[in-house]
């Protein structure tokens, strides 16, 4: 919406990639390097998966290696093209409509602006009725709804996403799968981490595997659950534990 | 000698006559802490959020320090401005003391201590929740202060209210200070103090209860209004 004139943030990308805690590799990352689309991250808990996105939407400093965004450091000024949303949303104490005139305003839209496309963001999240309801007293698929409707209505050039969907109701995960198609069919780059195999294959077109904060496999969505590059890929798909 | 009960019946009826000298002193003691509160609260909510949210070294140990300062004694405040105040003082030249403005300067000293450590604790827990979200929303951090203060404004309206009930029934810092002096710088407070010693017990009971009674209007009044905002707006 008001992004025209500047640079882009793509293509964001990794490389040697290192966070430890208590000489436990928590992140070990060679190269990644993410352009278009929509990438589904999988793999069990504790793997690395939204320390890895939250490192790349710049949100937490590796220990060593390095993120860039369109092939340089992160910039400050590029905050807002790269949005995350969070598991569990963090919403302000206010109204729902508020809330998303809030990051508008941030963002240096207009007040006059700000409402109008809020509004629009709102009736998109199929939440209108809800506009002047707190935020805090929406259900938890609303209340991730709200979050995703803000963080697309700053038009965000990449968006990650954080298990949108895992503590969520049906109608909600519906309403969430289809407002991020059309995000990703209006030229929205986004990164998904998610448990569910059959969210990955509505939404994604790669899919990256990773296992104890490396990344095993990284394949186009059809290959991956045809044919499984990786030791690890099969025994993911097949339901084993993977140690 | 005179008895509670006799006392306590003339105490009701001055304060139900409400005269001019009554009316006089309640409004300067409302005025003062009232200053005292909005000055105190323009430098300790942004100090208590700034301490909060700040990572630098000595961070715990002033936080230490102000919580350690709520405790002030009211006194030893008095003591500290008059010396500041008098004429040899460093703000000697302005000629502050015996003022209502001396009066002020004491309990916004008192009470900044409280505001700042309330509200420090306040924006501490929103800042763990909400801080992520705001660097995504590449938010400067004076914008941050701001939004963080803005959500906590329920607890927040607490920490105001303990420090207005800190500034309307201290006595030892306006005393000092203000020296009590009659249609100038006297209060309830110290009103109370000068009476009972005078003898005058039904005078001193009835401040003193009008006292406890703004005490709890300003404070139901708040619960009320934080009720009925906290339903309206919020959790």
């Amino acid at each position: 919406m008001s992004n025209a004139t500047s640079t882009t943030v793509l293509p964001i990308s990794a490389s040697k990639l290192r966070i430890e805690r208590a000489d436990r590799l928590l992140l070990g990352i060679d190269e990644l390097s993410v352009t278009g689309d929509c990438t589904a991250i999988i793999g069990p808990n504790g793997a690395g998966k939204s320390l890895l996105i939250k490192t790349l939407a710049g949100l937490q400093a590796a220990d060593s290696g390095e993120v860039r965004w369109a092939g340089a450091a992160p910039q400050h000024t590029d905050r807002r093209r790269v949005g995350l949303l969070l598991q569990r949303p963090v919403l302000l104490r206010r109204s729902a409509l508020a809330n998303i005139t809030y990051a508008l305003r941030a963002a240096g839209v207009q007040a006059s602006q700000a409402k109008e496309q809020a509004m629009a963001a709102l009736t998109t999240a199929g939440l209108e009725a809800l506009a002047a309801s707190p935020a805090k007293v929406l259900s938890g698929g609303e209340q991730q709804r709200l979050a995703l409707a803000r963080a697309l209505a700053l038009s965000p050039e990449v968006l990650f996403l954080d298990e949108p969907t895992a503590s969520v109701d049906p109608i909600s995960t519906q309403s969430i799968e289809l407002m991020l198609k059309s995000a990703t069919e209006h030229g929205c780059t986004t990164v998904l981490v998610s448990h569910d195999l059959g969210q990955v294959r509505r939404l994604a077109q790669h899919v990256i595997l990773m296992v104890k904060g490396g990344i095993v496999e990284r394949s186009p969505v059809g290959r991956f659950f045809e044919q499984p590059q990786s030791a690890e890929g099969r025994a993911y798909l097949a339901g084993d534990l993977l140690l | 000698m005179q008895s509670f009960t006799q006392s306590l019946h003339e105490a009701v009826r001055l304060v139900a006559a409400f005269d001019g000298d009554l009316r006089e002193i309640i409004l300067l003691s409302l005025q003062v802490s009232g200053m005292a509160l909005a000055v105190a609260a323009l430098i300790g909510l942004p100090l208590g959020a700034f301490l909060a949210m700040s990572q630098f070294r000595f961070r715990q140990v002033i936080l230490t320090i102000v919580t350690a300062l709520m405790g002030l004694p009211p006194v030893v405040v008095g003591l500290v401005v008059y010396l500041l105040l008098s004429n040899n003082g460093a703000l000697g030249p302005l000629q502050l003391l015996y003022t209502p403005t001396a009066m002020v300067i004491a309990q916004t000293i008192l009470i900044i201590p409280i505001i700042t450590a309330l509200t420090a604790q306040t924006i501490e827990q929103l800042h763990h929740e909400y801080k992520d979200q705001l660097s995504l929303l590449g938010l400067s951090n004076s914008a941050r202060i701001k939004t963080l203060l803005w959500e906590g404004r329920f607890d927040l309206a607490t920490a105001l209210l303990a420090g207005f009930g800190r500034s309307i029934a201290e006595v030892g810092a306006v005393i000092i200070v203000g020296g009590n002096i009659n249609h100038v710088t006297r209060v309830m407070t110290t009103t109370i103090a000068l009476e009972t010693s005078k003898g005058n017990l039904s005078l001193a009971l009835g401040l003193g209860l009008i006292l406890i009674a703004i005490s709890l209007t300003v404070n139901a009044l708040l619960m009320l209004l934080r009720n009925y905002a906290r339903r309206a707006a919020n959790e």
